[in-house]
This record gives structure tokens, sequence and C-alpha cells, in this order.
């Protein structure tokens, strides 16, 4: 139940926006995310609303860290 | 970066688990706590990729299957009020109580509907101002904050005619508990999603007090692995410390204004748990100042719920110390056309994802269960 999944934000009305997931779009609240998120960024959907706006920054370092500790 | 399918490439989980294989020397049990994990473990085929010294275990991290059916029971009565409309997540509607469920309710004539959201609940309850709807709020601490953002709405909208039936309930209070009871893992990777909104801190005295490592963990395949790779790192060399694996979706602190919507709305209170028991401070209650919104009050007050089937062994499947194969009936009795238990009747549920997932290519593979 605690499935959250990545969705790109195409526009933004205040603190509603709608994001794509997958090519499918759907509106959602960014009342409870806690960094600003804009037209653009991946959030973390979770039943309606984003949870998490989501770095690249810190998605490739996991990746580096994986990748070099395989070495 | 999509943030997904780069951590799904084959070649990337292979070199994890090679250094898995390179530095795990003893023999350590790790408990996946939550259900999407154990959907996740079983769908990439995780468990058969790791060494023998490597034990998955599957906890109590599925909101509908660790509800009690008094809960559930409690629920299905919020059907029989005049008028009423009782709104909830998909996953609630099957479960059983005493007797039926959400969806048994609906076809005989309650008008049960299925959200994506909890807004749209409050957007039922808008549109039908003359019924009461009430939302029947589950859900670990993920979910939480939606349901108070919602209780906030209909306070800001004063509608007179929206109520929570909260369910929901508080993760690391029940990993404490389970350490309690002389049952758990070694070593747990901890729920993501759970920790965007709570952050790494809640679970440092389990790591500090108890000396189990945790690692938080993403839900790709490489993240449950590089997440694995943590622990058996830690074990091995006597640590324990609360990782995160998930820094992309996890910051240490959490989501601080998710939990001060929370915190705003619910209060902690103790709370049952299927196959647990009570386990203080692991559930919400409505502040004082959100009471009118709480649905209790129109639950009928003289329930009586009956025992779990019999044979039925999701509380021992919950607390981790039975793989649901072992349960007798498990894929004869209880299938999910046909489920006996909630740990069967959940999508995410682990009797669901091993008959699912488990016997593919043949029989469970019941010695590394065991």
């Amino acid at each position: 139940m605690c499935l959250a999944i990545p969705a790109l934000i195409v526009e933004k009305r205040g603190d509603v926006a709608k994001v794509s997931v997958g090519g499918v779009i759907k509106e959602i609240s960014l009342e409870l995310i806690d960094r600003p998120a804009d037209v653009g960024d991946y959030v973390l959907l979770h039943a309606g609303f984003a949870i998490h706006r989501l770095d690249a920054a810190d998605a490739e370092e996991t990746l580096r860290i994986m990748r070099e500790a395989a070495g | 970066m999509k943030f997904a399918a780069e951590f799904r490439d084959r070649a990337l989980a292979d070199a994890i688990v090679s250094n898995i294989r390179k530095s795990c020397r003893g023999k350590w049990s790790l408990m996946e706590f939550c259900g999407t994990h154990t959907v996740a473990v079983f769908r990439h085929g995780l468990r058969s990729l790791l060494p023998e010294g490597v034990r998955l275990v599957s906890g109590p991290g599925c909101p509908v299957c660790v509800t009690p059916k008094s809960e559930v029971d409690r629920a299905l009565s919020l059907c029989d009020v005049e008028g009423g409309i009782v709104a909830t997540y998909g996953d609630l509607v099957k479960v059983p109580g005493s007797g039926n469920n959400l969806a048994g309710k609906r076809a005989l004539g309650a008008d049960v509907r299925v959200v994506y959201s909890s807004y749209d609940a409050v957007e039922i309850a808008r549109r039908v101002p003359g019924r009461p709807v009430f939302f029947v709020a589950i859900g670990f601490e993920t979910t939480a904050p939606g349901t108070a953002a919602a209780i906030m709405r209909a306070d800001s909208m004063g509608l007179q005619n929206f109520f929570v039936l909260c369910l929901h309930k508080r993760t690391p209070p029940v990993v404490q508990a389970l350490l309690e009871m002389g049952g758990g893992a070694q070593g747990f990777i901890c729920p993501g999603h759970v920790c965007a909104i709570i952050g790494a801190r809640p679970f440092e005295p389990i790591a500090r007090d108890w000396g189990r490592p945790c690692v938080i963990s993403g839900f790709e395949p490489a993240d449950v692995l590089q997440a694995i790779l943590l622990l058996v790192r830690q074990l091995e060399e006597g640590r324990a410390s609360v990782e995160i694996e998930y820094s992309r979706g996890v910051p240490y602190e959490g989501n601080s204004r998710a939990l001060d919507a929370m915190d705003e709305v619910f209060s902690r209170a103790d709370s049952e748990w299927r196959g647990l028991g009570m386990v203080v401070g692991s559930g919400m209650k409505l502040r004082e100042r959100f009471a009118r919104f709480d649905a209790a009050r129109f639950v009928d007050p003289g329930l009586e719920s009956l025992p779990d089937p019999p044979g039925c062994k999701c509380g021992d499947v919950l607390r981790g110390e039975l793989a649901p194969a072992l349960c007798p009936l498990f894929g004869r009795l209880c299938t999910p056309e046909n489920p006996v238990g909630p740990c069967m009747v959940s999508s995410e549920g682990s009797c669901a994802a091993y008959y699912a997932y488990g016997r593919e290519g043949g029989a469970p593979d019941l010695e590394r269960l065991e």
C-alpha cells in the first residue's frame, strides 16, 4: 500500500499539478511536498499527493555507489 | 533520469549480487518490513539470486493485513448507517471482517466507493451534502498525511458530512514490538516510502538499542539488492546503524510539511495489530480540535467480532515466524480467488506474493523458506 511512483510534472497551478505517469495524465496535490517542485521535475506520487521531489543528482550518486562497489 | 528504469538494469543487479556473495560469510536473517518490498522481492525473483547465508523474512508491513478483524467490522458497520457512503482505498474492500467484507456489503446494496485519493472522498462529501461520507483511512505514515490534508480541507470548507474512521498505523513502534517479542530478524530492510515522510531518525533506536542494522531501501530490484548488501556488510563487520540506500526518495529528517500536517491532525495512540496484539504508540487518533470528523461515533457499539477461521496462520506469518507456504491452508483452502486470511487477500500480503510468484516453475522453495 506504500507504493509511490515517479511522476513528471507537466503543468502546475499553485498547489495543484498535472503529472504524467508513463504517459497517463493525472491531477495531483503538491500540498504535502516540502521542497519546491516545478514543471519538468519528477515527484514521488502516492494516493494523489506528491510526497517528495526527486533529484537527479541523488539518483546518479546512488547509481555511482552501486557501480563503484562492483568495480 | 527516469528514477526507475535505471535501477532495473540486469548488469547492475548482477554486480550487486556478486558483491553480496563476496561480503557474506555468516548466516543472516533480514526482514523486509514493507509489503511493497515483499512484492518487489518476489516479482523480480531476488531470493533466487541470494547466497545461502542470506535469508529474507517478510514482516508485518502490509497495512491491510495487520488491520484486525474488529476494525474491519467497524468499517463494515458504517455501511449500515442510513444514507451513508463509505469511501476507501481499493486495498481494503475485499478484506474479510466477521462474515463479510466491504465488497460484499456493496453487493447487498450499501454505497461503498473506491477512491484513489483522500481528496476524492472530500469531493464526494461536497457533492452530496445531505449524506454522511465515511472515509475509512488505512495505511502507514506514507498515507496518513493525505488523510490529515483531507480533514483540514473539509474543515476549511466547513463540511458537516465528512467523517474519518482512522485506522492509520505507525511503523517504528511495531518493529520495536516484534523485537520485544523475540521476533524480527538480525537486520531490517526499512520501508522507503514511510521514511520519505518520517525520515531515518525513528529507526535509530532499533540500531542503537537493539544492535540491529537498518537500511532504508527503494523498491526497484537494484535498490533492494543494494540494501541487502549494506545490511550484510554491517552484520559482517559487527556494526549496527541506520543507512539510507534510497537517498533519492528519503531525506534523513523526512518531509517536514507532511509531518506537520500529520501532527496537527493526529495524536499518538495505542493500536491493535493482527498477529501482534496491542502495540503502544503505534496508532493515530484525531486531536480534540478535529474530533467532529471522527466516524467512530457512527460505529455500532454492540459489535462482536468472530475469531479468525480455524487453521488461519496470518498472525504467525505477520510476525515473520511462519513462511506462508507452511500454513496448512495455503494454496489449498486459501487462495487469492478464495482467501481465508488477509495476507492472501491483499495484493501486498506475504501469502498473495508467495502464491503469485513463489510457485513459479514448481513448488515453493520450502527448504529456503524454513
